[in-house]
């Protein structure tokens, strides 16, 4: 059963180093997936240059992100003018398609109605066809995760009209590296799919060397097929942990009539299978012969690997969605998830994870709305020797010596978080041959002197 | 609107000087524009990085979750004890919270944190919504004081109050409240000296500590690098007090001369030169013949380990161009003489937080035709690179991946990074560093002919 950390009652009072960032981080990363996009963060200049360093860090690209800077007086009368500057001096100096807005705890407490101001704005420049799009994403509000899903529905509440029928289906991802948006756009081009991918920032955030630089990167999702999005057959989005409320998937079905298929990441034979079939579903299909092989490989790799995978107890922890893959991914090669946590608070999460490990020999901890001073107590209860999940998983690593394998965001201190390929069948093999690897390289690390240890008598 | 020029931001004029070209004095030390992407971090993040380095503190950021975050361990501050300063604490206000008041939970959380870590020292630091919402810090943090018979400080540091001075100032307060002698102490000055302004990264307060040994000088306390409750209590005590990071240290040096009769020094261990004229200031200030021996016997000695290394990547490096943006004036002072000592010229210099007096010393010490500017931006500092040829950039985390986006070498001169660059041993790291990035291999392939060029070169 999930526990919201009853055990410890000031836990309701503190968070001991978070297990999740605030909701206008999840807004900028959702937008800087949209074709020649700009971001401007509504609140005072520390929340955009927080945001900005832990993007930057993890993708080693640049991250331009304009803020209102709202300072005293904006704050006590209204932060109008400061937003209005920003509009202007982004549009100046990047010359965007398309301004994303999200708002900060200190815009929302002081009731910034941002969509008034920008409508306004919008109207005093005379150019009320350009795309400004708002999201309300104070950080007492929910984690990045929410903040990420609100904001894709927002943009399409405000840019997706009843559009044509098309051929199209929509492909709706959550936070997953650049190198795996890159796999699942091979993947659909493999299936022959015509698609639009919403958000892509596997090139706005993971751009090649080229000169000259420019400030605005290509790629992305093209505003014109986001706007088109309301006439797709078929909405494929993975955001099974999500609640309807934050769907953008939920959104264009209820409006446009756009059947939707919620499913996980295809992370692991299931999950991938999943995806493969919706798509065979909804287009009628076949599975190239390739995709076959690689399906092939991977349950050829998962024989190889399976008792020295049994070994592993695993904590996983991040966003729902990353999680909840993983989950899958360790259930299913029988790594034991001893410990499932995330820092967001989200319904859905639970159940789906408790039904992903109902089959388990031993009963999994499942942590909500956590903290990584409770992962760490809860992983050291079950034997973890095996850590996933994002960076700031190294304090388990340094407290109770449980070697990590790197996933998800932020990855600050390594390279490549970028580049990590995790799904589809060619990249679960990849992750699961690091999970592999990282229990065969800590097993072989200790065992002779630990065998030594335990057997070797003088005499 | 693509393709048209990018025009600079005109309020940014008066923020940039070009040496010998107008006489205009430079603007600084003010709020940043509203969308100008500015570099900077709010008024927490300059409490937070003047305050955490104290390691036997809790630190517990009153407001939304990402507040504390984006600032948990970032830092590299080392301790030689206690590690509590590492973690990230966090009341974690929701939406309720800001609504009915967080200053209950505040209460809780502080309890809760005393009562598990039995800290002599709490650090409540306030937060955007908390300056809005109308918490009372003060007079729950003084209720908690005396609940617990320890210090609990507030920290008002609301991220709107202006920019990361004003941290550094609230930090300043802080500490001052920490310091203050009760009533009834005695106090009695001794021979020691209080070193402001190094956090001790990678160590580097104890390599300064070290120097200071050897030249018969006793240390006091460092603000705040491995420092810890009882040390800084006897700050009072010192005889001088010298400042390396002027921007975060000055105004507590001022308060102190005023309060505790501590005349101060400004110094910086920054670059061989500077180091070296910094140790004979320090003799020469505490005025004892012994004191001014040792110090040239170690300046002696030190620069003859040191000089025929650094001479040797001076040959490598001579000629090449630099770009300088760091946080503060006092460190772009020093890191103009110390590139002049590995044979490098600056183009381009401007800080985040430089003050006016500085910055005329940067025009002074600075070639005719190098760009100064303040608080500048990502398309600022990409346009003056270009256009002065910089060869590598100094800068922190955000500015990093500009410079390699332009092909440019980078320079870590951040809190975050893992080598000392304080002393004789950093200036070594320094070279070391700049001819580890400029003289790459990596460049090369930059600028290789490509796939374009048919070069096929079989064997």
């Amino acid at each position: 059963m999930a526990e919201k950390n009853k055990e410890n009652v000031s836990f309701r009072n503190v968070n001991e180093n978070p297990c999740n960032m605030c909701m206008p981080m999840g807004g900028i990363l959702a937008l800087k997936g949209i074709e020649q996009s700009m971001v401007i963060v509504h609140g005072s200049q520390g929340c955009s240059t927080y945001m900005r360093r832990h993007i930057a860090e993890h993708f080693n690209e640049p991250v331009d992100v304009g803020s209102s800077s709202l300072n005293e007086k904006g704050t006590i009368y209204g932060g109008e003018k400061n937003l209005r500057q920003a509009l202007d001096n982004i549009r100046k100096v990047y010359h965007p398609a398309l301004i994303g807005i999200v708002t900060t705890c200190l815009a929302e407490t002081i009731g910034e109605d941002i969509e008034r101001i920008t409508g306004q704005y919008l109207i005093d420049k005379e150019m009320e066809e350009f795309p400004i799009v708002t999201a309300s994403t104070p950080g007492y509000g929910g984690s990045h995760f929410e903040g990420y899903f609100f904001t894709l529905k927002r943009i399409l509440m405000q840019l997706t009209e009843a559009a044509e029928k098309n051929n199209k289906i929509n492909i709706i991802i959550p936070n997953i590296s650049p190198a795996d948006i890159r796999e699942i756009k091979r993947m659909l081009a493999l299936m022959e799919i015509e698609y639009v991918l919403y958000p892509d920032f596997s090139d706005t955030l993971d751009r090649p060397f080229a000169k000259p630089y420019t400030k605005m990167s290509n790629g992305g999702t093209k505003i014109a097929d986001i706007r088109s999005m309301g006439g797709a057959v078929a909405t494929i989005q993975m955001g099974i942990t999500i609640e309807d409320g934050i769907s953008p998937g939920k959104y264009l079905e209820e409006q446009f009539g756009i059947p939707l298929y919620n499913i996980a990441i295809p992370m692991g034979v299931e999950s991938t299978d999943v995806f493969i079939n919706t798509i065979a579903e909804i287009t009628g299909k076949k599975v190239p012969e390739s995709m076959k092989q690689e399906r092939g490989r991977l349950l050829d790799g998962m024989i190889d690997s399976h008792k020295y995978n049994f070994q592993g107890r695993s904590v996983i922890f991040g966003e729902p969605e990353m999680v909840y893959g993983v989950t899958k991914i360790c259930v299913e090669n029988g790594v034991f998830p001893a410990v499932v946590a995330t820092g967001s608070q989200i319904g859905r999460f639970n159940q789906l994870v408790t039904a992903a490990v109902a089959d388990c020999p031993e009963q999994s901890k499942i942590l909500i709305e956590t903290d990584f001073s409770h992962i760490l107590a809860a992983s050291k209860e079950g034997k973890v020797n095996i850590g996933i999940g994002p960076s700031d998983g190294r304090y388990l690593t340094e407290k109770g010596d449980i070697p990590l394998v790197r996933l998800g965001f932020p990855i600050h201190d390594r390279v490549g978080g970028q580049r990590l390929l995790s799904v589809g069948y060619t990249g679960t093999m990849m992750l699961l041959d690091r999970i592999t690897n990282t229990l065969l390289e800590n097993k072989y690390k200790s065992y002779r002197s630990s065998m030594y240890e335990k057997f070797y008598q003088q005499g | 609107m693509a393709g048209e020029l990018a025009e600079s931001i005109t309020e940014r004029d008066e923020f940039i000087v070009t040496k010998g070209k107008n006489k205009k004095q430079l603007k600084c030390d003010t709020d940043s524009s509203a969308g100008c992407v500015s570099q900077r971090a709010c008024v927490y993040c300059g409490a937070r990085v003047v305050l955490n380095p104290i390691t036997d503190a809790i630190h517990l950021v009153h407001g939304p979750i990402g507040c504390a975050t984006y600032t948990w361990d970032i830092r590299g501050s080392l301790s030689s004890g206690a590690e509590l300063y590492r973690n990230s604490f966090s009341t974690d206000l929701k939406e309720q919270d800001i609504i009915f008041g967080g200053a209950k939970k505040l209460a809780a959380a502080i309890d809760g944190l005393v009562e598990k870590y039995q800290a002599k020292l709490v650090f409540v630091y306030s937060t955007c919504i908390v300056g809005v919402i109308g918490d009372d810090l003060e007079a729950i943090c003084s209720a908690a004081s005396r609940r617990h018979n320890i210090e609990v400080i507030p920290v008002e540091s609301s991220g709107f109050i202006g920019n990361k001075s004003a941290g550094y100032r609230a930090a300043g307060d802080a500490l001052l409240r920490l310091i203050k002698p009760s009533e009834s102490a005695v106090f009695k000055k001794n021979n020691s000296i209080n070193y402001l302004g190094d956090f001790n990264l990678a160590g580097e307060a104890w390599i300064i500590h070290n120097y200071l040994q050897q030249m018969g000088v006793e240390l006091n306390v460092t603000f705040t690098g491995d420092s810890h409750y009882t040390a800084l209590k006897s700050a009072p005590k010192a005889k001088l007090n010298i400042i390396q990071c002027a921007g975060s240290m000055l105004y507590l040096a001022g308060k102190m001369e005023e309060l505790y009769q501590i005349p101060y020094i400004q110094i910086s261990f920054l670059g061989i030169e500077d180091t070296a004229a910094s140790l004979r200031n320090i003799a020469a200030a505490l005025g004892e013949e012994s004191m001014i021996l040792k110090a040239e016997e170690l300046i002696a000695k030190e620069t003859a380990r040191v000089e025929d290394i650094i001479k040797g990547y001076r040959t490598k490096l001579e000629g090449k161009k630099a770009a300088i943006f760091v946080g503060g004036g006092f460190k772009a002072i020093s890191l103009i003489k110390q590139f002049r000592e590995i044979g490098i010229d600056v183009v381009m210099i401007g800080t985040q937080t430089g003050r006016k007096e500085e910055y005329e010393i940067m025009n002074e010490l600075v070639d005719d035709g190098t760009v100064i500017l303040d608080d500048a931006n990502p398309a600022e500092l990409e346009k003056f690179m270009m256009e002065k040829g910089a060869n590598l950039l100094v800068g922190g985390v955000k500015e990093r991946p500009l410079a390699y986006k332009l092909g440019i070498a980078f320079i870590d001169h951040n809190h975050d990074r893992k080598h000392p660059l304080s002393g004789f041993e950093g200036a070594v790291n320094f070279a070391e560093e700049v001819y580890s990035t400029v003289c790459s291999p990596v460049w090369k392939s930059l600028t290789a002919l490509g796939m374009e060029s048919g070069v096929t070169n079989h064997g």
